[in-house]
């Protein structure tokens, strides 16, 4: 049994933990960090989609060996956590470390998609990649949900639904309050809208006018037993939000440069805070998986893994691709 | 017609409201979170002078503890006041994962805790806060008994860092503790010594059990009273002293006797048991009746906590 010690210098442990670990990846994901400065679109946007790409690569592997996992929801919201920590927020492993205060924050309402979080934080150079093979092993810091207690470059505890807006409330008012510039940004799933706790912090943030505070929805339309659109409709959603006196952008959730553009309009002109409405796809862009209400909690075989790195290999081959001939 | 009735009686909210807005102009960090309880915490005064520091939520309490949670991400000590029924009740998971999970800053604040809403109803009683917040891994959870420990424990919490729960008493209480008295967080205080019984108190029941001494003293027995200002943590040493050098230990508390009966329960079963009666109130839901008759109706007036210490000796 192979074992690794001490897991890492950020888990914040006061001992060192010996953890059994997960099958190696056919390959350990490289850090890739954030988008070099300077950078131009196309550059960028090479940089995002194959940082999303590999991240998925190693996010499928790590459910498949850990028999555990929420991927559909994972590959869904991937594109705009990696579009976040390696492009637009102001944030680093270093300020991470040094607690900056002006750091931008993010909080990941949808907290099951922690597989996700914790893969685009390892792409990001905020925790080792190897931890990646202690997924919900015992003593690992990576929870079934992402603990800040843990890990630095998380936020705040999540798991429990309808939790991570307020709280991002809280952190936009606390700038405010500093006079401070930052940004707070909050994840959220769609069914999750359904707990009324959102809806308390949707009217918070709205008549506090929190112009820094931006809150995505990955509307991937399925959540855990069925459609959401046949277990309590959300629509008309983007009505709603406007309604509750937020700035409205509707983008496509899995095109990291459509997330880009909604995000360069932070703050807006309004105002008011802004709410990224990012039509994605549960899944996405597997085949076998793409807004397939089964794929919540489903844990890939191992020829579903196989399959899935097929199809990602070739989106990174094209990406390559097309970096040759421009 | 109880003993207090006599004394000049405190309302530890206008203590409360006049130390954490000293704290507050003090420390720049201090934020006041409310959900619509400006009026109801004595937080006007506070709204006056730091009117960018009182964060209003309105009626949304999940609201107020998540936010209170993002304050403290923010490097603020949120103060959060609410009445302690919709505080625990409406919010416990916001208080387990938000605060007390997530390690914040933050500071609870149980505005008119017990009964102190009596005659409004069991919807209004808080009187479950003390077993719900004691199961909370790490959480210091205060009940003080007069204006002066109410004082003490505001600044202390202010100073503290890690979440805190803190009731504020709204019925009237007189002073219990003795000039130049020192709140000593996990600490119990030795108000009156006796090798007979022991009477363990806290928060408002502490001046009824110093009368059921009185009581109990002019008919021969030797009472020994503890405040125990913090049920979480215990202090199990004065526990398990009590239980070692007098015949029996009677808890009083204006919440269900799981809160600190059930404490006190758990460490003499575990180390020294001993004869222990739980005065408080059990699995019912509380009749009609002012906050004072309650206490009196479930056997915590000074005859009846002296009752029930005597019955334990006999």
């Amino acid at each position: 049994m192979s074992t690794l010690t001490p897991l890492d210098r950020h888990a914040g442990l006061a001992h060192a933990v010996e953890t059994t670990l997960l099958a190696a990846p056919d390959r350990e994901i490289e850090v890739l960090g954030r988008v070099p400065d300077g950078a131009s679109r196309a550059e960028t946007l090479a940089h995002l989609r194959r940082a999303a790409t590999e991240v998925r690569r190693r996010a499928i592997q790590t459910v498949g060996a850990a028999g555990a996992g929420h991927i559909g929801g994972e590959f869904s919201i991937t594109d705009a956590l990696v579009t976040l920590y390696l492009q637009v927020m102001n944030i680093s492993p270093e300020q991470v470390e040094a607690a900056d205060p002006e750091r931008d924050r993010l909080v990941l309402s949808k907290g099951h998609a922690a597989n996700a979080l914790y893969t685009t934080l390892a792409i990001g150079g905020y925790i080792a990649p190897e931890a990646l093979r202690t997924f919900l092993q015992p003593e690992s810091m990576l929870n079934g949900h992402p603990a800040r207690n843990k890990i630095h470059a998380v936020e705040a505890n999540t798991g429990p639904l309808g939790h991570g807006l307020p709280i991002a409330v809280g952190m936009a008012l606390a700038a405010r309050l500093d006079g401070s510039e930052r940004r707070t940004f909050v994840l959220l799933g769609d069914g999750e809208l359904q707990e009324g706790s959102n809806w308390e912090a949707f009217m918070t943030a709205g008549h506090q006018k929190l112009d820094r505070l931006v809150a995505l929805v990955d509307r991937n339309r399925l959540q855990q037993g069925a459609r959401v659109e046949d277990t309590v409709d959300l629509e008309p959603l983007g009505d709603k939000l406007r309604a509750f006196g937020w700035e409205v952008v509707e983008v496509d959730g899995n095109d990291v440069g459509a997330l880009l553009d909604a995000y360069a309009g932070v703050p807006a002109a309004s105002g008011k805070p802004t709410f990224v409405l990012a039509h994605t796809d549960k899944g996405h862009p597997v085949s076998y998986m793409r807004d397939n209400v089964a794929w919540h909690h489903k844990v890939p075989s191992a020829e579903q893994v196989a399959q899935a790195l097929t199809e990602l290999d070739a989106i990174l081959a094209s990406i390559e691709a097309e970096e040759e001939t421009s | 017609m109880t003993a207090t009735t006599e004394r000049t009686l405190f309302d530890c909210r206008d203590t409360w409201a006049a130390t954490i807005t000293e704290v507050a102009q003090a420390d720049p960090r201090v934020v006041a979170v409310v959900n619509d309880s400006i009026g109801s915490s004595k937080l006007g005064g506070f709204q006056k002078a730091l009117p960018e520091r009182t964060v209003n939520v309105g009626i949304a309490e999940q609201d107020m503890v998540g936010i209170a949670a993002g304050l403290a991400n923010g490097g603020k000590i949120p103060f959060v006041s609410a009445a302690g029924c919709f505080l625990t009740a409406r919010a416990m998971e916001q208080i387990k994962a938000d605060v007390v999970y997530s390690q914040y800053n933050v500071k609870l604040i149980a505005q008119s805790p017990g009964v102190a809403y009596g005659d409004l109803g069991p919807t209004h009683h808080s009187i479950e806060d003390f077993a719900w917040m004691r199961t909370l891994p790490g959480l210091v959870v205060v009940a003080p008994a007069d204006p002066a420990e109410t004082e003490q424990v505001v600044r202390w919490a202010a100073r503290h860092e890690g979440p805190v729960y803190v009731r504020v008493s709204r019925m009237g209480v007189p002073s219990v503790y003795p000039e130049g008295y020192e709140f000593v967080p996990g600490k119990a205080v030795t108000l009156r010594d006796g090798d007979d019984v022991t009477l363990i108190a806290t928060g408002t029941t502490v001046v009824r059990a110093l009368d059921a001494a009185d009581v109990l003293a002019a008919a021969g027995v030797s009472a020994r009273v503890l405040s125990m200002p913090t049920i979480k943590p215990l202090d199990d040493d004065a526990v398990l002293a009590a239980a070692r050098e007098t015949r029996g230990i009677v808890t009083i508390e204006e919440a269900m006797v799981t809160g600190l009966g059930g404490a006190v329960a758990e460490v003499l079963a575990e180390n020294h048991p001993a004869r222990l009666a739980r005065l408080g109130f059990r699995d019912e839901f509380a009749i009609t009746g002012s906050a004072e008759w309650l206490l009196d109706h479930h056997g915590m007036s000074a005859q009846g906590i002296a009752t029930t210490a005597s019955g334990l000796l006999a």
